[in-house]
């Protein structure tokens, strides 16, 4: 699904040159679910928006699907996101004056989706996140926990094969995240390729493997099942 | 498309006092421009109108020699007197149909122990074919020699009611400036003319009213001609005839209605171009309004920019969506400033009720269209701003 050779990503700051990402080789076949960890700083972010397409890397080839994505123009990107990628961000990103099922569609009114099929997908999605009775709801309207699955249910409404994910549980308290987390993983199970940022090492513990970053390089990788705590994850 | 406009409304609609602060502009322009142009547009209908009444293939010979048009006698001095003969003569030409010679002055209309100052009109009985009036009851002194006169009147109906009432008129006498006339007609009502009522008139003979008034020549001469394609060769003809009648001296002057028709015209041309600069002036500070207001927006909604791009959006959608939403406050705008001009316009016409006003329905729609189109283009730079954003950066922005 994912492989990338020599990435290399550097950032500009007031002149003096950011490596985010340096050298990063990586394999991910369909299906797996990969966590990423790392401190703060490290490129995981980084990393994450380049397997999803927003960011370009300056050096080293990124293929997606047996396809180039350096190749491709900024219209064949958006398609790839629009059909392939799904996104989960640490703070929701919900567009605040649109309810939960408008916010949901949203990403098929760019598809250009026809209207009924758009009810049907959005109810089928709400319904999917156990969120069936707040489909006219305002994000101010909705819990944290409530807010990120309807921020799950819009990355999935287009039924993507890779889903990304950016700390999805940072904002949310302990069992709201544990939903979040086994709807990702019966996401994963279904056959989606999964990656994960985080820095709590019990949502790494449920990838099947876990790559740290530290200062934009590749560290270490190991089964998800092996992660304990995470200074001694992090230490080189 | 129809999903943009839904999320353009629902943009706007979200920072409701905001997009209505930043309408203003626009709607306050098209208001104003509606209610100049209600304005003109009436004025123009009114007086094409007040013309049409007495046809429109119809010259004016008045004494005396003007560089413009409308102040005769002013500038030069009268040689010959304009007389019945030079209507007479004026007649015989082609194409003439109808030659209404009239002398006017005001005097004391008395009869049955009441007594008004009215406009009393010295005509040729031909005037109801002429001047397309039309009498109500019994009719003009036969045609025959204008130069002599005889001592009948035709009553307008409101000088008829004033002095009679209901009671009748025909054959009864009436004193008009102390001579004896009967009364022989009465005139249809025919309301207004430019302010004066002409139905408080009474109409005599012209070759009494040169008497009564003691004046020495006729006062204007009106030349009906058959059709539009006349007017040149009947105008052409009238001065060439006159001038010879007059020893060779241009001392009249000849007003086509067409010339005043034209005058008038290069008014309204006038009035057209300065609401039209009003419009112009106003649809820029509208403009700037929304340009301003979006400019605003698309910096406060960068993490939305971010978001959409991430899910599929092309940097054309964006556009799009920001355009349109320019678009929408624009529409919404123009469409207030119309309502509001033309409740304005309908508040004066309430408040004045003589004054003209008229509000074509496809002004209101052509300001509707233009306030849109003027929405797109203030959209412009605040839509490519907006698709211009680098998604990572706009999410990254929390
Ligand atoms: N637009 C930018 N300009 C300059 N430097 C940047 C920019 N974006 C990211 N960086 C830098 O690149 C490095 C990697 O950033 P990134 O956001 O990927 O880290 P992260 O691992 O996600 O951190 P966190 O855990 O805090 O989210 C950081 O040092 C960051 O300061
Ligand atoms: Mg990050």
């Amino acid at each position: 699904m994912i492989r990338l050779e020599k990435i290399c990503r550097t950032y500009q700051l007031g002149g003096q040159p950011v490596h985010a990402l340096v050298d990063v080789d990586e394999h991910v076949p369909a299906g797996e679910h990969v966590a990423i960890m790392g401190p703060s700083g490290s490129g995981k972010s980084t990393l994450l928006y380049t397997l999803g397409c927003l960011d370009r890397p300056d050096s080293g080839s990124y293929w997606l699907a047996g396809r180039e994505v350096a190749r491709l123009s900024d219209e064949e990107l958006t398609d790839v996101r629009r059909h392939h990628i799904g996104f989960v961000f640490q703070s929701f990103h919900l567009v605040p004056r649109l309810t939960a099922a408008e916010n949901v569609e949203l990403p098929m009114v760019f598809a250009g989706l026809p209207r009924a099929e758009r009810r049907e997908r959005v109810e089928a999605a709400l319904a999917s996140v156990d969120l069936s009775d707040r489909l006219d709801h305002r994000p101010d309207q909705l819990s944290g926990g409530e807010r990120q699955r309807v921020a799950l249910a819009r990355a999935t409404v287009m039924q993507p094969r890779l889903l990304l994910a950016d700390e999805p549980t940072g904002n949310l308290d302990t069992s709201s995240g544990r939903q979040i987390l086994d709807l990702l993983d019966h996401l994963n199970d279904a056959g989606t390729t999964l990656v994960v940022v985080t820095h709590d090492p019990s949502v790494a513990r449920r990838a099947g493997r876990v790559i740290v970053l530290v200062d934009g390089h590749v560290v270490r990788r190991l089964p998800g099942g092996e992660v304990m705590g995470a200074a001694d994850l992090f230490a080189p | 498309m129809r999903d943009l406009i839904r999320l353009a409304f629902q943009a706007v609609a979200g920072h409701k006092l905001r997009s209505l602060l930043s309408m203003l502009g626009i709607a306050i322009g098209i208001a104003s421009v509606i209610l100049l142009t209600s304005i003109g547009e009436g004025t123009r209908r009114y007086i094409l109108g007040q013309f049409a009444q007495f046809g429109t293939n119809i010259l004016s010979v008045v004494p005396g020699k003007a560089e413009t048009v409308g102040l005769p006698g002013v500038l030069g001095g009268t040689t010959h007197k304009l007389t019945l003969d030079d209507a007479l003569a004026l007649q015989r030409l082609a194409g003439v149909e109808e030659i209404v010679a009239n002398a006017y002055g005001t005097a004391r209309v008395e009869a049955n122990g009441r007594g008004r100052s009215v406009y009393v009109y010295g005509v040729t009985p031909n005037i109801p074919a002429a001047w397309r009036f039309r009498v109500r009851q019994g009719g003009f002194w036969p045609a025959g020699d204008p130069r002599r006169g005889t001592q009948l009147a035709v009553l307008g109906p409101k000088l008829k009611q004033e002095l009679f009432g209901e009671e009748n008129a025909l054959g009864r006498f009436v004193r008009i400036g102390g001579s004896r006339f009967r009364v022989s007609g009465i005139m249809e009502s025919k309301g207004q003319f430019i302010g004066i009522d002409i139905d408080d008139t009474a109409y005599i003979p012209v070759a009494n009213a040169l008497r009564l008034f003691n004046l020495p020549e006729i006062t204007e001469i009106h030349v009906i001609y058959a059709h539009a394609g006349l007017a040149d060769g009947v105008e052409r003809e009238v001065r060439r005839v006159l001038t010879a009648r007059h020893n060779g001296k241009e001392d009249f002057t000849v007003t086509t209605q067409k010339a005043m028709l034209d005058v008038f015209g290069n008014v309204m041309n006038v009035i057209t171009l300065a609401v039209g600069a009003i419009a112009g002036i106003s649809l820029l500070v509208g403009a700037i309004g929304i340009l301003t207001m979006m400019w605003i927006a698309v910096g406060e909604r960068t993490e939305e920019i971010g978001l959409v791009r991430a899910i599929g959006a092309t940097r054309r959608q964006v556009q799009v969506l920001f355009l349109t939403e320019a678009a929408v406050l624009a529409t919404l705008g123009g469409a207030f400033g119309v309502l509001g001009g033309m409740g304005l316009a309908a508040l004066l016409r309430f408040a004045i009720p003589g004054l003209p006003i008229h509000t074509p329905m496809t002004f209101a729609v052509l300001a509707v269209a233009i306030s849109t189109a003027t929405g797109l283009l203030a959209g412009v730079l605040p839509a490519r701003r907006a698709a211009a954003l680098d998604p990572i950066e706009a999410l990254r922005t929390e």
